[in-house]
């Protein structure tokens, strides 16, 4: 076959997804393209998943190991009935962020982080380029095979413009800049491109069956002559099972874990199921579909493995096995087909991959530094929307040839497979800070950071590193002795581990460090509070779906200004239409203000974000917009969102504590209503008692007076009337004291400043009136009271109630044969200082305080009860606090007592 | 989005991986036909084919019930 009609069939074939593209864009122009919403057209779409690898090289694997290769399409398989959370909440979470990239999604997770999406777009590109570069290659030798049914079919030498590969791969990227850059479109939809994605992937599917039933029912009776036939052969026998193909079960364990994080982290399986995804109810459809369709393409390539084996054997390099097999048979139309098929599987690899890599390259690692040097989005510059779909262009066209480059120097020593898997493991190392992330709020951006430098350094060593050393670009000693011959260090037995093969080895090591590094360095680093909310809005996005994002970092912006930047990036009409879709979901007008609210400067930031990627899109608004301190009421407020169980548990334990003082308030009410309960009990005892004995002796004294009135002697009769009149004086006494301390107690006795008195008089004739007394019981008594006017205002009758009181009680407790009471008053500073002392027995210092409380008296057993009824003090010390002043004992057992009364003296201007 | 259906789901999902995870995959890894075919070769892919029509069973019945 001549290379014209190979090229001529590739060429028709671009021309109808050129065709299919072109038409369903202008549908979805002008809005009638329902292909989009179509959950079937997303599940095909998904299958970009099965490349080239899969169209030659499963069966390539097939051929030497048997059914290994199914492990990269059973971690899928498995992972698949988990993407009704898991998938689903990715996509609410990048709709809701505008996220338009994995390197977006992660940076935007860990606080909007340049550093990180520059990061995960560099490992994308590490990992991707190789990628599409094992893809062209399959395109160039199937042309090749076609052409010239000649092996080897790969030529490195030959010039760039003489190649077959360079003119696909300018086709390839003509119409992914066509159809992958067409338009700025903040939620980075591209109708065509999908479409044409979704009809390529039945194109294959339809092409590889087509081989394969030819295989099974034109060289073989049915699949059971073919696997019959091959178990004859015991070198086509042993692969019928793992064991027997020599595939170790911690290979096979670490290609299904490999495959099942590949196909939501590949770059490109992230845009098609994430970003091109227009409704989360399309998962649905796909959790069984997209399963279904791997396990259709799967299902015939043992057997044509088989089957190439027994016919060919190694005629032919075991990957082209399903495009020579054909060949072999001379069947022209059919090798064609085969052809087209392996093409559609590499063209729609080529074209999502370099479209989604060239939104990370722009967005990430160009614009970033266009912003920073000021070459984009100033005054001076020309505006940023076609500079924008430029940079992406370039981005494109730069990764394909890049792509090819690598083909020409090293990638063409390897086989589909192993390249695969490189980069798998590659895009790996994006599980732990993509997936931790969305459901574990601790995660921090410098956890993320350190995890994925880890990881990725890990793979760069024991992988491509290793790869180049193979390829003769460096000693083979650092693959066999290690570097500086340390053998710990061999790239393919890190830390001397033995016994599994260089992918699993890489990624064994690599995703264990990156894990730790992870999970590490994220408890002991503190999330900055942006980081914080971001982190709420990733792991509890459902309540923010419906609701409004709240705001932490408050920021202030004019909205001419904000007006301005987004001009430098959009459309004018399409800044105009975002603006007014504020207005209208808010249903406020937004010409009224000059200022633009938190709210506004994150809408705008997060419509920037689907165009420009969230990192650059901070740095723009950033310009403009500054960014306010945080008060402590916003932080304590971010505190509370993330830490909810804290904070239940610090007002659980706020409660328990109030609960804790209120019981110790109880407890001490409880207690004082005690003391105060004895108390009333005891003055009741106390005063009934007292008012008994003078009733005993009275009712006795009357009896006698009642039956011997005639017999008594006068001096009698006289002594027992003089007795019944001190007991009813004693009574009425008790009587009043007690309704005194009522008096005083409920607060209705008078205290009320009236006039004022002057107390020396009042002391002198008090003195005076008890001095008979004191002569009666030949107690020496002296007064010393000044000649000045001493005034205090008061209640006069209860004052002269306290020196009498303080007077009858020295009386009573003076010494019994030699008494001596004095009495002084003198002015200190603004206090009268009255003082009673007399040469009793003193008051023993413990008693000090007790003695003027309510029926204390001292009882000692060797003197018997003393005489009154243990009110007085009590009473006096209550009439001197109600007058404002003081009172208090001074003495000592033995020594006497010297009471001391000290009255505020009455303001005069003297 | 939660509801009884993510629990099932993860079950689902792990029973799958217990199936063609060592060590019950080795049951069936052996060079023996089932029939014409080989034994692994059947095995892989009917519980493949199980596993699928069950998810859409789960994912349509969600479908019914919810209207």
């Amino acid at each position: 076959m001549s290379l014209g009609v190979v090229l001529l069939c590739a060429l028709l074939y671009v021309g109808i997804l050129f065709a299919t593209a072109w038409r369903v864009d202008a549908l979805a122009k002008q809005g009638k393209s329902r292909l989009m919403r179509n959950p079937y057209v997303y599940s095909l779409s998904l299958a970009v998943y099965c490349t080239a690898w899969t169209y030659y090289g499963s069966v390539g694997r097939a051929s030497a190991s048997g059914l290994s290769f199914l492990a990269i399409y059973l971690g899928p398989a498995i992972i698949a009935p988990l993407w009704y959370f898991l998938l689903r909440k990715m996509i609410v979470i990048s709709k809701n962020q505008r996220i338009n990239s994995i390197a977006d999604f992660i940076s935007a997770r860990y606080g909007k982080s340049g550093h990180l999406a520059t990061l995960v777009t560099i490992i994308a590109l590490f990992g991707v380029i190789p990628y599409i570069s094992i893809q062209l290659k399959a395109v160039s030798f199937s042309i090749d095979v076609l052409t010239e049914h000649q092996y080897p079919y790969f030529k490195p030498d030959a010039p760039l413009l003489a190649d077959a590969t360079f003119w696909v791969m300018l086709a390839m990227a003509v119409f992914t800049m066509l159809f992958g850059a067409r338009k700025l479109d903040p939620n980075e939809r591209h109708e065509g491109l999908i479409a044409a994605v979704a009809f390529e992937s039945l194109v294959k599917l339809i092409a590889f069956w087509v081989v394969g039933l030819f295989v099974i029912y034109g060289l073989y009776n049915g699949l059971g002559d073919l696997f019959t036939q091959a178990a004859a052969n015991p070198e086509t026998a042993r692969l019928f099972s793992l064991s027997g193909a020599g595939v170790s079960p911690t290979s096979w364990t670490m290609y299904m874990l490999l495959s099942a994080l590949a196909i939501m982290l590949l770059p490109r399986q992230f845009h098609v199921a994430v970003v091109e995804n227009t409704h989360p109810r399309q998962v649905n459809t796909a959790m069984w579909l997209f399963p279904l369709y791997l396990l259709l393409i799967n299902f015939l390539v043992l057997p044509i493995a088989l089957a190439g084996k027994m016919i060919l054997g190694s005629s032919a390099p075991s990957d082209t096995y399903v495009l020579t097999l054909p060949i072999h048979e001379h069947l022209h139309i059919l090798s064609l087909i085969v052809f087209i098929g392996g093409f559609s599987a590499a063209t729609s690899m080529v074209i999502v991959s370099s479209t989604a890599i060239s939104i990370m390259v722009s967005n990430h690692l160009v614009l970033p530094m266009l912003i920073r040097l000021k070459l984009i989005g100033q005054e001076t510059t020309p505006r940023g929307a076609s500079t924008l779909l430029d940079v992406r262009r370039v981005s494109i066209l730069g990764v394909l040839m890049l792509a090819l480059l690598f083909l020409k120097s090293i990638g063409g020593s390897y086989d589909l497979v192993s390249v695969g898997l490189i980069s798998f493991t590659a895009v790996a190392q994006f599980a732990p800070s993509a997936l931790f992330g969305m459901y574990w709020r601790r995660g921090t951006r410098k956890g993320a950071i350190a995890g994925l430098w880890i990881g990725f350094l890990i793979w760069a060593y024991c992988l491509p590193a290793a790869a180049i050393a193979e390829a003769g670009f460096l000693s083979q000693s650092f693959i066999t002795d290690g570097p500086w011959g340390i053998s710990s260090l061999r790239p393919y037995h890190l830390f001397g581990m033995e016994g599994m093969d260089n992918i699993s080895h890489a990624a064994f090591w690599s995703l264990l460090l990156n894990t730790g590094a992870f999970l590490i360095v994220s408890l002991y680093t503190q999330p900055s509070a942006l980081e914080l909310t971001q982190a709420n809005i990733f792991v509890n996005i459902h309540r923010y779906v419906a609701g409004e994002e709240y705001d932490v970092v408050k920021r202030a912006a004019k909205i001419s200004d904000l007006h301005r930047v987004m001009g430098r990036f959009l459309d004018p009409s399409h800044v105009s239409a975002i603006f007014s879709n504020f207005e209208k979901e808010n249903k406020i007008k937004l010409d009224q203000q000059k200022n633009a609210e938190p709210e506004l400067i994150n809408y705008a930031e997060t419509q920037l974000a689907g165009i420009i990627g969230a990192s650059s899109a901070r740095l723009a608004i950033g310009s403009v917009a500054k960014e306010e301190n945080i008060t402590l009421e916003e932080v304590m407020q971010v505190l509370e969102q993330t830490r909810e169980v804290l904070r239940y548990s610090k007002a659980l334990e706020q409660k328990s504590s109030e609960l804790e003082t209120t019981t110790r308030q109880l407890i001490a009410a409880n207690e004082q209503l005690k003391a105060l309960d004895r108390l009333k009990a005891d003055f009741i005892t106390t005063v009934t008692h007292e008012l008994r004995t003078p009733v005993t002796s009275i009712k006795a004294l009357s009896k006698i007076l009642l039956d011997y009135r005639a017999e008594l002697p006068e001096e009698k009769l006289q002594s027992y009337l003089n007795i019944l009149v001190s007991e009813s004086e004693r009574i009425s006494r008790l009587i009043n004291q007690v309704l005194d301390i009522e008096k005083i107690e409920s607060g209705t006795d008078e205290y009320l400043p009236t006039e004022p008195f002057s107390l020396d008089e009042i002391v002198r004739t008090t003195a005076g009136g008890m001095a008979q007394l004191f002569r009666e019981r030949s107690i020496e008594f002296t007064s010393n009271i000044p000649e000045e006017t001493l005034e205090v205002a008061g209640n006069r009758d209860r004052i002269v109630q306290v020196v009498v009181n303080l007077l009858s009680n020295a009386l009573k407790f003076c010494d019994a044969r030699e008494g001596r009471v004095s009495l002084s008053l003198q002015k200190a500073g603004s206090e009268a200082v009255l003082r009673v002392a007399d040469n009793g027995k003193g008051i023993p210092p413990e008693q000090h305080v007790h003695i003027f409380d309510k029926f204390t008296q001292l009882n000692s057993k060797t003197e018997g009860k003393p005489q009154g009824t243990g009110l007085g003090l009590y009473i006096t010390r209550k009439i001197v606090e109600h007058h404002g002043g003081s009172i208090k004992v001074m003495s000592a057992v033995g020594a006497g007592a010297t009471f001391e009364v000290r009255l505020p003296i009455y303001p005069s201007n003297t | 989005m939660s509801n009884s259906l993510t629990p099932r789901l993860l079950l689902l999902s792990a029973i799958a991986l217990l199936l063609f995870e060592y060590p019950l995959l080795s049951l069936a890894d052996k060079n023996a036909l089932l029939g014409e075919l080989p034994l692994l070769y059947v095995y892989s892919f009917s519980v493949w084919l199980l596993l699928i029509v069950l998810t859409a069973l789960l994912i349509r019945r969600k479908k019914d019930r919810i209207p």
